[in-house]
């Protein structure tokens, strides 16, 4: 024993800080992780994340909020971060569907009353597209008259339910059979295409809690420039260009954000423009006005890391090529938005090309779209008819405001309608196009691939068969008249 | 002795039968009535002073089943069923239903067999609602079917218009379906 004992304190030793190592990776959140500490987080990770949360997994806490709690917690995160959008999808397949008793025959087989029975995580080898872990074909486990009550839907194949353009398992607003049929004469092209237009002045004039006294809607002077020596004549020069100084917002509306934990703050944004001078405001100065727009921001790709308190996305983290000389920018609000300029018409287009490297952004210059974004930045063509990236991946939607009205919003979720991508047609291709040239556009990847130059080759019979359908009931009811009159 | 054990026990089965109600407890049918009550009542005033108020008689605004893209009121058939799942999201144990016979939605259509017999049972007897207990899914719930009438105009002129509708015949005051409450038993 004695002539081993060195060998046990060395091996105690070890034991102990490898435990201890590990242990630390558990109880430190992912916000606070340091580099030497992540590949024990890793470790516990038993296979990579799926596409949709790979830039979260070091906040394991984003999800599994608390140690050793059940299936509920796992789910009220889903929920937390992808509720609200699932409620104003319609979703088709809600909870409620599952938890009712009278389908407890087809519960048994197969309840999805969990996110997680169909999205499970870190399992990439069982993972498809939209981070769907079950086997494709799991429509029919419950659908199983299909072919008896459509029969045109016979010889189709189980698993082509949600990838034929026609169902989607969540979302089907722009699907559904009467949407087809209430859109089924609209042409390729409209005769009015236009997109909806920004409406932000009116909806930040309705926010109830606006710090009017100290920002009053009126355009300033360069005289009233209240940075002080921060300011320099290049920042003034852009500043005044900008609706922010039209609109009476001064220096101190974002270099001097509201001190966290004020007690004037829970009153109202009166202290805005009292706290001490940052140089570069994160986007939290920005949310004090322009919360909507932030939230988006947050939830997606570009900043869901800031949501959770990593470190902002830089390029040379992504797994969509990117430029190289990109490669270490971060991500924020002014990345895209440069300060003092706020050039959103930049933001549109050159902000996103200053990253993203693949065939369809590359495509982008050579398409009809852009075509019609250089008539319109040129003044030949009316506001609303140019199509920038931003036009169909941050469309313009009507959103509620906390007031109970509602407003036009520009969606920084960019991954909102990205999948199943028939989620564009509502909010951005239908401003201009036909329902039917749409939604054959979206499914024919190659043509999305090189931005839509060119017609879809690819053709979707939901429509058609909708028709169809409304006629051969259409037949019936008139032949069945006809029998009662004759 | 043996008439006092019997007194003792018939004494015994009189208190357990009335002490619920003695002591204040609700039994599994007064407890669906008591919900059907509010649902019928509150689904009708809907029906009547909303949809067939604003739809038949001024004529301003129409009711659909796609009532957020056409602007239009939620049909009573969906009133009914947001408060339902509303109420399935409290987790409150009991669970209610609209169903049919002839469904529109096929979804609709009654499954289990004491809806089958519950809903044809209000159809022949309106008046009388239906009770039966249930396993489903292993559980066991006591199952109240109550009649749907065509309580106004606005039902059976859209039903029977409808593009799916198996039905094209309902008459004001006909059974046009089957409210299903569920109360699970222990």
């Amino acid at each position: 024993m004695g002539k081993h004992a060195r060998h046990w304190v060395i091996w105690g030793a070890a034991s102990a800080l490898g435990a201890a190592y590990l242990g630390a990776a558990l109880l430190v959140p992912g916000a606070k992780t340091p580099v030497w500490l992540r590949p024990a987080k890793v470790f516990f990770a038993p296979g990579e994340m799926s596409a949709g949360h790979r830039q979260i997994e070091l906040a394991c806490e984003a999800c599994h909020t608390s140690p050793f709690a059940g299936r509920e917690t796992l789910q009220e995160a889903c929920v937390g971060c992808h509720g609200a959008e699932l409620k104003e999808a319609n979703d088709t397949h809600p909870r409620s569907k599952f938890t009712d008793p009278r389908n407890a025959d087809r519960v048994a087989k197969l309840d999805a009353a969990e996110c997680i029975a169909c999205h499970v995580e870190h399992r990439p080898e069982i993972t498809h597209d939209e981070g769907v872990t079950l086997p494709l074909g799991f429509c029919f486990v419950c659908h199983q008259d299909i072919a008896k009550e459509r029969p045109s839907h016979a010889g189709m194949a189980y698993a082509t339910c949600a990838s034929a353009g026609c169902h989607n398992f969540h979302d089907n607003r722009a699907l559904y059979e009467d949407y087809l049929l209430r859109f089924a004469a609209q042409p390729r092209q409209l005769e009015k295409p236009v997109l909806r237009p920004r409406a932000l002045r009116e909806a930040i004039e309705e926010i109830a809690d606006y710090p009017r006294e100290r920002y009053p809607f009126s355009s300033l002077a360069p005289a009233d420039q209240d940075g002080g020596t921060h300011a320099t004549p290049e920042s003034t020069r852009d500043w005044l260009e900008t609706a922010h100084a039209r609109s009476g917002v001064n220096c101190s509306a974002c270099h001097r954000p509201a001190v966290a934990g004020k007690e004037a703050n829970k009153a109202a944004k009166k202290a805005i423009g009292e706290g001490p001078w940052i140089d570069r405001p994160g986007e939290r100065a920005c949310a004090a006005c322009h919360a909507d727009e932030t939230k988006g921001f947050l939830a997606a790709k570009h900043g869901m890391r800031l949501a959770q308190g990593l470190a902002p996305m830089r390029p040379t983290d992504a797994h969509l090529p990117m430029r190289s000389d990109a490669h270490d920018k971060t991500l924020s609000c002014a990345s895209c938005h440069s300060a003092h300029r706020f050039d959103t018409a930049r933001a549109a287009v050159e902000a996103c090309q200053g990253c993203h490297d693949d065939p369809h952004t590359r495509s982008y210059k050579d398409s009809p779209h852009y075509r019609l974004w250089l008539k319109e930045r040129s003044g030949d063509a009316l506001a609303g008819t140019g199509v920038s990236c931003a036009s169909c991946h941050m469309p313009r939607v009507r959103a509620r405001t906390p007031e109970g009205g509602s407003r036009t919003l520009v969606q920084h979720n960019q991954n909102d309608t990205l999948r199943p991508n028939e989620k564009m047609i509502r909010p951005a291709c239908q401003s201009c196009h036909g329902l039917a040239f749409s939604i054959d556009a979206l499914a024919d990847s190659a043509l999305v691939t090189r931005n839509f130059r060119g017609s879809p080759a690819v053709h979707i019979r939901s429509m058609d068969m909708a028709r169809e359908r409304a006629a051969e009931i259409e037949r019936k009811r008139a032949a069945k008249s006809r029998g009662k009159s004759g | 002795m043996r008439t006092g054990k019997w007194k003792v026990v018939l004494a015994g089965a009189a208190f357990a039968t009335a002490a619920p109600a003695a002591l204040g407890q609700v039994s599994h049918k007064e407890m669906a009535d008591a919900l059907h009550a509010v649902m019928e009542s509150d689904r009708t005033v809907y029906t009547r002073t909303v949809v067939n108020r604003l739809q038949n008689e001024e004529k301003v605004i129409k009711a659909s089943e796609h009532f957020k893209d056409e602007k239009a009121l939620p049909l009573p058939a969906q009133m009914f069923r947001f408060g339902a799942e509303m109420v399935a999201e409290k987790k409150p144990g009991f669970s209610y239903s609209l169903l049919s016979l002839w469904p529109i939605n096929k979804q609709n259509a009654p499954k289990t067999a004491a809806e089958k017999t519950g809903l044809q049972a209000v159809v022949d007897k309106p008046t009388e609602a239906f009770y039966q207990e249930e396993m489903l899914g292993g559980k066991k719930y006591f199952t109240a079917v109550y009649a749907d009438r065509a309580v106004s105009p606005a039902c059976i002129n859209c039903h029977n218009n409808h593009k799916d509708t198996p039905k094209t015949d309902f008459k004001l005051g006909s059974t046009m379906g089957g409210v299903v409450i569920r109360v699970p038993m222990k």
